[in-house]
């Protein structure tokens, strides 16, 4: 009895979490919709404010999808034979390229976005352009991509199986494109997933990174919470939502299986 | 064999010039430029030199704190419940927890004013119930708040993953010796999820010591480390001490994270 009790006690408290998660989400949504907020929904619905933040910063949405491929397409170049190598060899030296690697996102990204303006802000060609933006997110999503292929390289028989291909005469690259790509297909696609997720929302870096003529959608949130109408707001964040929605979701689809997996990354 | 080792060298490269170029080099400049002030080296003792400077440390770390103790708890409690509990409508809420996982900090910034704020819910139902209108979004339980918000998701996650490992049979025999319900989680779950609480707890406080957006969002007025590094790197163009800060503030972050992987044993990454 006392058991049932305790149940429906945690119940009620986890319910509590939930609720203090998702109300504000519903209310944001809800206050993008309605005319007025301040009166409340009596005062009608509209699709006024989104399509105000549509006009208004269409750019901004544009941009943030166009760094996320192109942060998708680095890291997946640069991480997939970086995580290669760091399956098979490991030891001291691999372990602590691995950790530097993880830097940049342990360090703040304010700091991480101070140290490339001082070095590279006087290349006023690259600074000016999205490409300065792109370097940051880079920076910040590799060690996902890495970790996440790692993870699968990690789990599966590599030497065996690159010896069995190796011994009927497979060259490497070969090897590399028929035995190891698709074997750590799902740590791709995982890590995937988490780089254009980070990269369309990331902040910190953006900001210190971003010119008038680089906005990312989280650089135009910060300006619309700032200066605009609450309503104005709202729909910009029911925008976002929009676009995130789904790749949390992909995530969370992804994630059953193993749910630790793009949180602590436990490679040991 | 020694051409695979070339090879190797080959396909780390790329990431190899990239991270050196634009990470490591950046960061040594970076230390660099901190002691080039008016005040030189010095700059890097002003966070325990200048009062100004130390209360604001003071503040972020307590911030931090608090978000990590407070997002530990409610993250235990709920993490073993959904864990160990099957019932119809566990998947959805686990979910429902999870879901802000990426939401930039912005975002949680604009959620707590939509909580919190002037026109906040949380405002007009006190309004309602004592007359007076409670708002405290735009203040430092405001970001408390925002970095609780932020926190929990991954937090859930780690505990969750953690409470499935954990022996059942241990606790039934705790029961079996007579135990209450109490000392079971004391003697038993948290001892065994204490490498978890350790990793997500580091990373709960590393996050928050370091994050900008929700203080941006909340209000100037918050007087936490990274608010500061951004007044003094934009308003007063004082780039070297903005320099010293925050390499002090990414040199805190990383000694907490590494601190907490050796205790742990396992690991510790940061996001957000």
């Amino acid at each position: 009895m006392k058991r049932r009790g305790l149940f429906f006690l945690q119940l009620g408290f986890t319910l509590f979490v939930c609720a203090f998660l998702i109300v504000p989400m519903i209310l944001s949504i809800m206050a993008g919709l309605t005319v007025n907020y301040f009166v409340g929904i009596e005062s009608g619905l509209t699709l006024r404010w989104v399509m105000e933040v549509w006009n208004g910063y269409r750019d901004t949405i544009f941009l943030s999808i166009g760094l996320a491929l192109a942060c998708l397409a680095a890291t997946l170049v640069l991480g997939i034979p970086a995580a290669y190598v760091l399956a098979k060899r490991q030891n001291a030296l691999t372990r602590a390229i691995e950790e530097l690697l993880v830097m940049p996102v342990a360090v703040p990204g304010l700091a991480t976005a101070l140290a490339l303006i001082v070095t590279y802000g006087s290349l006023s060609g690259f600074r000016t352009s999205w490409a300065f933006i792109l370097v940051g997110h880079v920076l910040f999503t590799l060690p996902f991509m890495v970790r996440s292929v790692l993870a699968v390289l990690m789990a599966i028989d590599l030497k065996t199986l690159e010896e069995g291909a190796a011994s009927l005469g497979a060259g490497f690259w070969e090897r590399f494109r028929d035995i190891v790509l698709p074997n750590c297909r799902q740590g791709i696609l995982a890590g995937s997933l988490m780089v254009v997720t980070l990269s369309m929302g990331e902040f910190n870096m953006t900001w210190l990174l971003h010119t008038p003529f680089t906005k990312t959608l989280p650089v135009g949130l910060a300006d619309a919470y700032a200066s605009l109408r609450l309503e104005i707001g709202s729909a910009y964040t029911l925008v976002f939502f929009i676009m995130i929605v789904p790749l949390l979701l992909a995530m969370q689809a992804f994630a059953k299986p193993r749910p630790a997996k793009f949180v602590a990354e436990e490679t040991e | 064999m020694r051409n695979e080792l070339r090879r190797l060298i080959f396909l780390l490269l790329p990431a190899g010039i990239f991270f050196a170029g634009f990470f490591l080099l950046p960061m040594a400049r970076l230390f660099f430029i901190g002691g080039s002030g008016k005040t030189g080296w010095a700059a890097y003792a002003a966070i325990l030199t200048d009062s100004n400077y130390f209360n604001s440390l003071l503040s972020t770390l307590a911030v931090a704190a608090a978000t990590t103790a407070a997002t530990l708890i409610i993250s235990g409690i709920s993490g073993v419940f959904l864990q160990r509990n099957r019932f119809p409508g566990n998947g959805m809420l686990v979910a429902m927890l999870t879901f802000p996982l990426a939401f930039p900090g912005v975002v949680i910034g604009f959620m707590v004013i939509m909580l919190a704020g002037r026109q906040g819910l949380i405002g007009q139902v006190t309004q309602a119930l004592t007359g007076e209108k409670l708002v405290f979004a735009y203040t430092l339980s405001g970001l408390f708040m925002g970095y609780v918000y932020f926190s929990i998701p991954r937090t859930i996650l780690t505990v969750m993953a953690a409470a499935e490992k954990l022996d059942p049979k241990l606790e039934e025999a705790a029961r079996s010796l007579g135990a209450s319900p109490w000392r079971v989680v004391l003697d038993v779950i948290i001892p065994g999820l204490k490498p978890a609480f350790i990793s997500a707890g580091a990373i709960c406080f590393a996050t928050a010591v370091g994050a900008f957006g929700t203080a941006f969002t909340l209000a100037a007025k918050i007087n936490v480390l990274p608010m500061v590094i951004y007044t003094e790197f934009t308003l007063s163009a004082n780039i070297a001490m903005a320099a010293a800060l925050s390499f002090v503030l990414g040199a805190v972050t990383w000694i907490v994270l590494a601190l907490a992987r050796t205790a742990a044993g396992s690991s510790v990454a940061a996001a957000g």
